[in-house]
């Protein structure tokens, strides 16, 4: 592996990312798969890096799964989408930070769309103004919530209470980054560091201690994917993805999995557990599972927060090898203890506080 | 199976560093001008089963170089062994010989000679 | 008073012009920004298809200027270009006024940078090589991987850069795939213990005993041939390559091992034609090599009257062809030079 070949990538795949007064908004799915990812997230935002993060309560769906699973027509949900920006416009923000990958994937592709075909454009407004009265302005920048991380990633380690070191032996941890499909695949240059050698991810690692694996299976698609998720009889081609993956990553013994899309790292965590059930096999160390963590979970885990309120005890492959081995503060008994919880999350549970 | 409603699903490549050879370069060894093939499918076109069957004598040739043997095994009797084939051939492939040479050699294998 | 033709560009095609104007008693002047002339063939071991060592064509172009006393202007390039009524004007870098008659481009072409081909990892995998790496690894006489072993697998890549829209490359760069079939059989010279497998999109063996020579290759060397595009490389933990293919041919995807993999980089125009086409006014196609004004009877000329085109500045070309196509620009100079219009 030549380093210097990958930099010049890195180089060529650089995004403008905006600086200050950001419009978030959040996943439909990774409250319930993640639920302390995207309250770090503002909490890392605001209080870390004193950030200006705003959110709307009429913010919807963008009916990426609807539309990636063939039941939203695409005007529908470019409709939506267009309401999204509206809502935005009212609330007079212009840098819009969607914390799912399929949501960035969908804004960019029908931007992309619109920017090619006016028409339609002009059509969706005329749409929305029927159905809504409302107008909109495009996005001014458009990065996704693991885009503003990296953006910061060297003022979040200036502030870090952990590295990704294993603590005992002082070597880096092995990190496998995998990086959500519609991120960067669709449209390259709308990627740190392109779709070949995506470097959002791996920028975190390197600047927080660990050491980034590149495994042969890493472009591979963790087995969501929507419709091969969907339908039941579906779901062997789903695991059977992931399994890919773990088999391809296994002989590099990586100590974590880091993500930044809402299903990879709930089918990486969930399909281990499934793997196991079915043919008796994990794939970590010492027997033990491969942890997989959002990359906001890893942030907030280096930054010192507490990895129950961080809600790690809702991650099916077991998260406590990593913390061990980087040596957090943490109480193995309060791992279910419901009363801690809410300390963390209730001021970021509410909208723009 | 029960507890999940599926299974895991095997996959499909052809995963060319585990699969055996040793059929394609027993044919290799006795009829050279296998490795001539320039996949054409003249010999396919003309093949009697292969307009009535799923037979396909150009695919069979290159699942035989990429060891795919249990396929190769259960086409391998459509042949009717007429040697039209052979006759088409651009490149001079003796491409009944091949057939010839893969059921001597499952034979023997089964008989593990080879 | 004898009549003056610079010649852009000293590569095959450059110095046979320039030869063949010479012999015809006409003065000339080759024009090269390197400091050495003969181009691309400065980088190739042996030469398809009967495989002689590129050094003998070089010492052939060599002798066409030695001999006919050429003025070789050698690490120069053009600043200025203009023209008056009947001659047309050069400025060098190093500040030189040429006064020309004519004018031949034969700025030829650039190999692909394989780099852009990200998928494949050059510049990236430790034994991801290009076709002119591996000729320099010819010459030297030793085929090995950076830790220095032998390598016992190869792969080579065909149509890197060509028949690909993804590099904005629609054209099929034309060499590339008979490159492949030798570089194949002399890996198989090489190292007799080698497997060699080539990943090909379409065999495209138009030239003059390009068949005969991928017939060779099969039953004489054992070459593996797999009809299918590439479509990613990576490296595995003992840093081998592991590729992805489908098998077109047996309709499934294919996965392999290999220790090497050379990509055959195809052809583009040369940056440094570019510049000239904007210089001097000179029309480029969509292939965006120079254009000629007719495809079909007049592929020497430009869309100005006194310059023309000779070899791969107009389209991939081999050696033979680049050869012709110089004669034939010849032919249209001297023509031009007696009329005074063409």
């Amino acid at each position: 592996m030549i380093l210097e070949g990958k930099k010049a990538i890195w180089n060529d795949y650089q995004k403008e990312i905006a600086d200050d007064k950001y419009y978030y908004v959040r996943s439909c799915v990774r409250q319930n798969f993640f639920p302390g990812s995207e309250t770090a997230f503002l909490k890392i935002m605001r209080e870390e890096l004193k950030k200006e993060v705003y959110e709307h309560p009429c913010h919807t769906s963008c009916t990426g799964i609807g539309y990636h699973s063939d039941i939203v027509p695409v005007e529908t949900t470019m409709t939506v989408v267009a309401r999204q920006f509206a809502i935005m416009t009212e609330a007079g923000y212009e840098n819009l930070v969607p914390s799912c990958i399929t949501s960035f994937g969908l804004y960019t592709e029908i931007l992309d769309t619109w920017h090619h075909f006016p028409e339609v454009e002009k059509k969706i407004r005329l749409q929305l103004k029927k159905a809504t009265g409302r107008e909109f302005k495009k996005p001014k920048n458009l990065a996704h919530a693991s885009d503003v991380i990296y953006k910061f990633r060297k003022e979040i380690a200036a502030k870090a209470k952990y590295k990704l070191i294993n603590k005992k032996t002082g070597e880096p941890l092995k990190v496998v980054d995998h990086i959500g499909c519609h991120y960067a695949k669709m449209f390259p240059s709308k990627g740190v560091g392109g779709a070949e050698y995506p470097y959002v991810l791996a920028g975190m690692i390197e600047e927080w201690g660990g050491k980034i694996i590149d495994y042969p299976e890493r472009r591979h698609c963790c087995g969501f994917g929507f419709r091969q998720y969907l339908v039941q009889a579906n779901r062997g081609f789903s695991i059977a993805c992931s399994k890919e993956k773990f088999e391809s990553m296994e002989p590099f013994k990586p100590d974590m999995i880091i993500t930044n899309c809402p299903g990879c790292p709930m089918f990486l965590d969930r399909w281990q557990y499934v793997i196991n059930e079915m043919e008796g096999k994990r794939y970590g160390q010492n027997g033990e599972g491969i942890p997989v963590f959002t990359y906001e979970e890893v942030a907030g885990l280096v930054l010192g927060y507490d990895p129950w309120e961080l809600g790690l005890q809702m991650h099916q492959t077991d998260c406590e090898p990593v913390l061990d081995k980087i040596g957090v503060d943490y109480s193995p008994e309060d791992k279910y203890n419901l009363e801690i919880i809410p300390s963390f999350s209730e001021k970021h549970n509410l909208i723009n506080v | 199976m029960d507890k999940f409603g599926f299974t895991i699903s095997a996959g499909r490549q052809i995963d060319y560093d585990s699969n055996n050879r040793r059929l394609a370069e027993y044919i290799f060894e006795k009829e050279p001008s296998f490795r001539l093939c320039i996949e054409c499918g003249g010999c396919s076109a003309t093949c009697t089963t292969a307009n009535f069957t799923g037979f396909s004598l150009r695919e069979l040739h290159i699942l035989i170089k990429r060891g795919e043997n249990d396929q190769v095994r259960q086409n391998l009797n459509k042949c009717m062994l007429c040697g039209k084939c052979t006759l088409v051939c651009p490149r001079g492939v003796n491409t009944r010989n091949i057939v010839v040479l893969a059921k001597n050699a499952f034979q023997k294998s089964d008989e593990y000679e080879i | 008073m004898s009549k003056h033709v610079v010649v852009i560009g000293g590569g095959v095609a450059g110095l046979e012009v320039a030869g063949q104007l010479s012999k015809a008693g006409i003065e000339v002047s080759v024009i090269e920004k390197e400091i050495n002339t003969g181009g691309h063939l400065n980088n190739w071991y042996r030469l398809f298809p009967d495989r002689r060592d590129s050094s003998e064509v070089k010492e052939y172009l060599d002798g066409m200027t030695h001999n006919h006393g050429i003025n070789l202007l050698t690490n120069t390039t053009i600043e200025v270009f203009k023209r008056n009524t009947s001659h047309f004007l050069i400025t060098t870098n190093g500040g030189k006024e040429l006064t020309a008659d004519a004018i031949i481009i034969a700025t030829g072409f650039d190999l692909f940078k394989s780099s852009r081909k990200e998928e494949y990892g050059y510049g990236i995998y430790d034994n991801v090589i290009t076709s002119v790496d591996l000729e320099k690894m010819f010459r030297k006489g030793k085929i090995a991987l950076t830790n220095q072993t032998v390598p016992e697998t190869i792969g080579i890549i065909h149509c890197v850069g060509s028949r690909d829209e993804k590099v904005g490359n629609f054209y099929c760069s034309k060499l590339c795939c008979v490159t492949a079939v030798k570089q194949a059989i002399e890996i198989r010279e090489f190292l007799p213990d080698s497997k060699v497998f080539c990943f090909y999109m379409d065999m495209r063996m138009g030239g003059a005993f390009y068949e005969e020579l991928y017939r060779e290759a099969q039953e004489k060397w054992g070459v593996n041939f797999i009809r299918g595009k590439v479509s990613e490389a990576s490296e595995t933990i003992e840093n081998k390559l592991l590729i992805k293919v489908e098998d077109t041919l047996a309709g499934r995807p294919l996965k392999m091992k290999l220790d090497m993999l050379v990509l055959m980089a195809g052809m583009e125009m040369s940056e440094d034609g570019e510049k000239i086409a904007g210089i001097v006014g000179l029309k480029t196609g969509e292939n965006r090599f120079f254009a000629a004004t007719d495809n079909l009877i007049g592929s020497n000329r430009s869309n100005i009257d006194g310059v023309f085109y000779a070899g791969s500045c107009t389209a991939p070309m081999n050696i033979p062809e680049t050869i012709s196509h110089a004669r034939a620009a010849v032919v249209e100079v001297i023509d031009y030079l007696n009329d005074g219009i063409r």
